[in-house]
């Protein structure tokens, strides 16, 4: 019972964790139609900016500060490597096949692991304990970090956030506008630069809460840390119907605790095979996922 | 009765609770030039989609030489949605996809010109002479066909010299005026060795002079192909020019049917288009 | 038409054979001439062959991708996944028995106990014989694996089928570690021990090397089926694939079965990229699953991209400028410099060549969208000069 309990724990705190992610990976695709193999990374640079930054204002500030400082320095920057991902990568190629996009995604994600690389020099950082998460809590006699209990919650608190932001701001209803058809929400004097930039940048302000999230969870960061906490996320995403919120929230937190619960079974070399496979069995079988709308082609 | 090459029986074919096309019947027989027409939105695409296996239809069946080539009755949720007649009559499916519709001899062309776009005029119409080419992959890739490969090869360049197209054989289809890439569109619709054609709006986008050199090419091809031609067509010009026989189609239904003379004297017809006649 | 078919296939027939007689020739340089007189470059030793060697293995799997991204047009990335079949194939096939107690040592020695050169009688011929057969069942295996996994992704487009595709890749690869079936692919280390190029070169009752093949044993395998997928892009099959890239509607709509002929490339491609991920475990002188990531796909995507989508000769050039360039060319990137005159270069440490490397490609994916070739080939550019001198 008490092995049932953690391991539910940790499924739901990391489906909270990829649920955030999950949610710029499905804001983007709403939108572009692209598959945004670059957010895996962008998590990745969350982490190791906030790693970097804190050692470098450990100097600076006294002691008490270094960590909130950190985090919202981190997650600033993040939103601004986002914005310019997006700015330096994908615009110039708005007119272009999906097919170059989704390689210039793909280059982006090569180019940020590669930075990383050079930065790090190749060895694993760890990521500084943030106080109140990282401090363990026993529940039920099961011991686990405060991180644990606090993700959900966040969660929820932030895509309710995010629902009203979409459903009840200008911004908003621009951003479902450009989902719903592009081209016709341009003719309508929707600025798309604008909503775009705006996607890119709450997705990647969702990526940066949740590395901080989960790195605190899982401590060491290498570059190809972001690769498949990306890739589970874009499942997520996939697995609730792309484009839609709620099914990534709902999609992500299915992953991490079927995640959890084959890590802790025999079977623990196949947990990424599983995700991988759910992925086609639901393509193959509902290609809308759980909450995705249908797009019929015409003739 | 027999004679006939394409006979649609009962189709009906509904979008959720839209009826697009309903209880359609008619019949083209060998030799024949039919047009179907009617305004906008009345349903024609959707039937010429059920014919060549693009949509199954909802309910009905569509007969092609004598064999019946596509069947279906209401499932699923449409069981309790159908608005349409004959539910009871129809028990099997048969669903074939748009390609073994043309192997067996159904050739189309599109209403939004579909042209492979980065392959050459020649190359157009030689592609669509894959679906009657004998060998298998590997025969193909070491060249044991070169027979048949040569054989084809000739056979466009005469197909290309009967359109007019030869000229052009080597540009790029899409760098081809509009009237010639529908010309072309045909020309590869023949290439497949088509019994029937079916063209969706040929003369769609032309002027007059251009409409006038598309029905002589038309009747042209019918007599040197030997085929049987059904259309569908705005210009009236055209329509009354050549097909032997109508259908009108207005919301769905079939609303009339008979030689262009009838058809034009029909009030239910005049009445479809508002009144006026699109004879301009 | 049908001439210059002809005749344009003597001649590439001849230059891939001056190639392959070039190769041989510099390779062998420093076998025939005395060491002293022959250039550093040459010698056996020297970069320019290890980047010979996996720049034409990377030429056969990005010719093998874009016969499916570009000729095709499914956007599929399970390449690598390909190739892991492909090399695990070919190793398991191919270590001598002798050999197999101490490449399994964990499991207790191997649960095939045969390996194809010696049932082919050992020697040069069984070599032969053995490795080119288990080269062949290699991308066999990669095919019948294809045509498994195709039944269900086929049906999806576009992004849909990349992920999928690279989720298979990612799926295979777990499968290959499995702790389960390590008596048969070692778990999660390696193979090694099989024959590499190098056991191609002959050597004399002294074992000194007499004539050097292991440049110009890849550049064959690999010429040979370039040729082929070549070969099958210009059949009748290979337009039909290319209607289906440029309108999927139309080219059902012309009689072309979709189902059929999108398994067909798919697998084909994945033979071709299964017997490459054989030659690359030659190259790689070891097959570990490790190394088969979706980096790799994305190296191998990057390279197509690089040399044109749709060019099979761009994606050749691409493939040993791209090998080139991160191996050989921007290796100096990597080591820190100080100058002459004590100022010490800055940025130049471990991992700076692959930074600069990314922004090249990201270079090209932004502003040189055709790549190299577009989608023409290495002759179309000397037709057009020709046809530009006649008019003049």
């Amino acid at each position: 019972m008490q092995y049932a309990l953690s391991i539910l724990l940790s499924g739901i705190s990391l489906g909270g964790q990829y649920a955030l992610i999950a949610i710029g990976y499905t804001m983007v695709y709403g939108i572009l139609r692209l598959i945004n193999f670059a957010h895996g990374d962008v998590f990745m640079a969350a982490g190791l900016m906030m790693v970097y930054l804190t050692s470098f204002l450990g100097g600076l500030l006294p002691a008490g500060l270094v960590i909130p400082a950190g985090l919202l320095l981190s997650v600033a920057l993040t939103v601004i490597l986002g914005f310019v991902i997006e700015r330096a990568a994908y615009k110039p190629l708005r007119s272009a096949p999906r097919m170059s996009v989704m390689i210039s995604a793909i280059g982006v994600s090569y180019l940020l692991q590669n930075l990383a690389t050079y930065v790090t020099g190749g060895l694993p950082q760890m990521y500084p304990e943030i106080p109140g998460l990282s401090k363990t809590v026993t529940i039920a006699g099961v011991s686990t970090k405060w991180v644990t209990i606090i993700t959900p919650f966040l969660v929820v608190a932030l895509v309710i956030a995010l629902t009203q932001l979409i459903n009840h701001t200008k911004i908003g209803m621009a951003m479902r506008a450009a989902a719903k058809d592009f081209e016709t929400a341009q003719l309508m004097g929707v600025k798309l630069n604008a909503v775009i930039s705006v996607t890119f940048v709450i997705g990647s302000f969702l990526a940066a809460v949740g590395s901080a999230l989960y790195f605190t969870n899982y401590q060491s960061i290498v570059p190809l840390s972001g690769a498949l906490p990306g890739l589970r996320a874009f499942v997520a995403a996939v697995f609730g119907g792309i484009g839609s919120i709620p099914g990534a929230v709902v999609g992500a937190f299915l992953i991490g605790i079927s995640e959890s619960i084959i890590k802790g079974s025999s079977w623990s070399v196949f947990s990424d095979a599983f995700t991988f496979a759910l992925l086609i069995i639901i393509l193959v079988v509902k290609p809308t996922g759980l909450f995705g709308e249908k797009v019929t082609d015409k003739v | 009765m027999s004679e006939n090459v394409l006979k649609v029986e009962n189709v009906t074919m509904q979008f959720g609770g839209v009826v697009a096309v309903d209880n359609l019947n008619l019949e083209v027989n060998k030799g024949e030039i039919v047009a179907l027409i009617g305004p906008n939105g009345a349903g024609k695409t959707t039937a010429f989609n059920v014919i060549t296996g693009v949509y199954q239809p909802t309910n009905g069946a569509v007969w092609f030489q004598g064999e019946k080539i596509v069947e279906n009755h209401p499932q699923g949720k449409m069981k309790a949605m159908y608005k349409g007649e004959h539910a009871g009559e129809y028990s099997q499916v048969i669903a074939p996809t748009p390609d073994k519709v043309t192997r067996l001899g159904m050739a189309r062309t599109f209403q939004n010109i579909r042209l492979w776009k980065s392959q050459t005029v020649f190359e157009n119409v030689l592609i669509a002479k894959h679906c009657r080419t004998a060998s298998n992959v590997f025969s193909a890739t070491f060249r044991l066909n070169h027979k048949e490969e040569a054989a084809q090869r000739a056979n466009v360049e005469e197909l290309l010299e009967t359109v007019g197209l030869s000229d052009v054989r080597d540009e790029l289809a899409t760098s081809l005026p509009y009237g010639k890439q529908r010309r072309l569109e045909i020309a590869r619709a023949l290439a497949a060795e088509p019994k029937l054609l079916l063209l969706d709006e040929p003369a769609a986008g032309m002027n007059p002079q251009e409409t006038d050199e598309l029905t002589a090419f038309i009747g042209e091809i019918r007599k040197r192909f030997g085929l049987t031609i059904f259309l569908i067509e705005h210009h009236m010009n055209l329509v009354m020019d050549i097909s032997e026989r109508i259908y009108v189609l207005d919301f769905g239904k079939l609303i009339a049917q008979g030689t262009p003379a009838e058809i034009q004297n029909n009030k239910r017809v005049i009445d479809a288009y508002l009144g006026v006649s699109e004879d301009a | 038409m049908q001439r210059t078919n002809q005749k344009g296939a003597r001649t590439a027939f001849l230059c891939a054979a001056a190639l392959l007689l070039i190769v041989l020739l510099i390779e062998n340089l420093s076998v025939f001439l005395p060491a002293a007189s022959v250039p550093k470059i040459f010698q056996s030793t020297s970069m320019l062959f290890t980047v010979l060697k996996k720049g034409v293995v990377y030429s056969l799997v990005a010719v093998s991708m874009n016969l499916l991204n570009g000729f095709a047009g499914l956007f599929s990335l399970g390449q690598a996944g390909f190739m892991l079949l492909g090399a695990y194939t070919y190793a398991i096939l191919t270590i001598p028995v002798a050999s197999r107690d101490t490449v399994y040592y964990i499991y207790n020695g191997s649960a095939i106990n045969f390996s194809l050169p010696e049932i082919f009688g050992g020697g040069p011929v069984g070599l032969v014989l053995g490795v080119l057969l288990a080269l062949i069942l290699a991308g066999c295996v990669a095919a019948l694996v294809a045509w498994l996994i195709g039944l269900p992704v086929l049906r999806l487009k576009g992004d849909y089928l990349a992920i999928a595709t690279l989720g298979f890749g990612e799926i295979i690869r777990a499968v290959l570690q499995w702790d389960k079936l390590g008596p048969v692919t070692n778990g999660a280390n390696a193979l090694k021990s099989f024959p590499t190029f190098s056991s191609f070169n002959v050597q004399n009752d002294a074992g000194q090397v007499s004539l050097r093949l292991s440049c110009f044993v890849p550049f064959l395998l690999s010429g040979v089926c370039i040729a082929i997928i070549v070969m099958l892009i210009n059949s009748t099959y290979g337009r039909a694939f290319k209607a289906i890239r440029d309108d999927e509607v139309a080219a059902e709509a012309m009689g072309i079965n979709l189902a059929r002929h999108k398994r067909m490339a798919f697998c084909i491609s994945s033979f071709f990229a299964g017997f490459g991920g054989g030659m690359f475990a030659m190259y790689a002188n070891q097959a570990q699953a490790r190394t088969f990531t979706t980096a790799m796909t994305y190296e191998i995507l990057l390279i197509v991209v690089i040399g044109g989508i749709g060019s099979v000769s761009g994606s050749c050039i691409a493939s040993f400028l791209y090998v080139a360039a991160s191996e050989w060319w921007l290796r100096f990137l990597d080591t820190e410099t100080v100058l002459k005159s004590g100022f010490k270069v800055p940025l130049l440490r471990n991992g700076f060549r692959m930074v600069v490397f990314s922004v090249v490609i990201m270079i090209v994916v932004l502003f040189f969208r055709k790549g190299l070739m577009g989608d023409k080939e290495l002759p179309d550019l000397f037709r057009r000069r020709r046809k530009e001198g006649t008019a003049k």
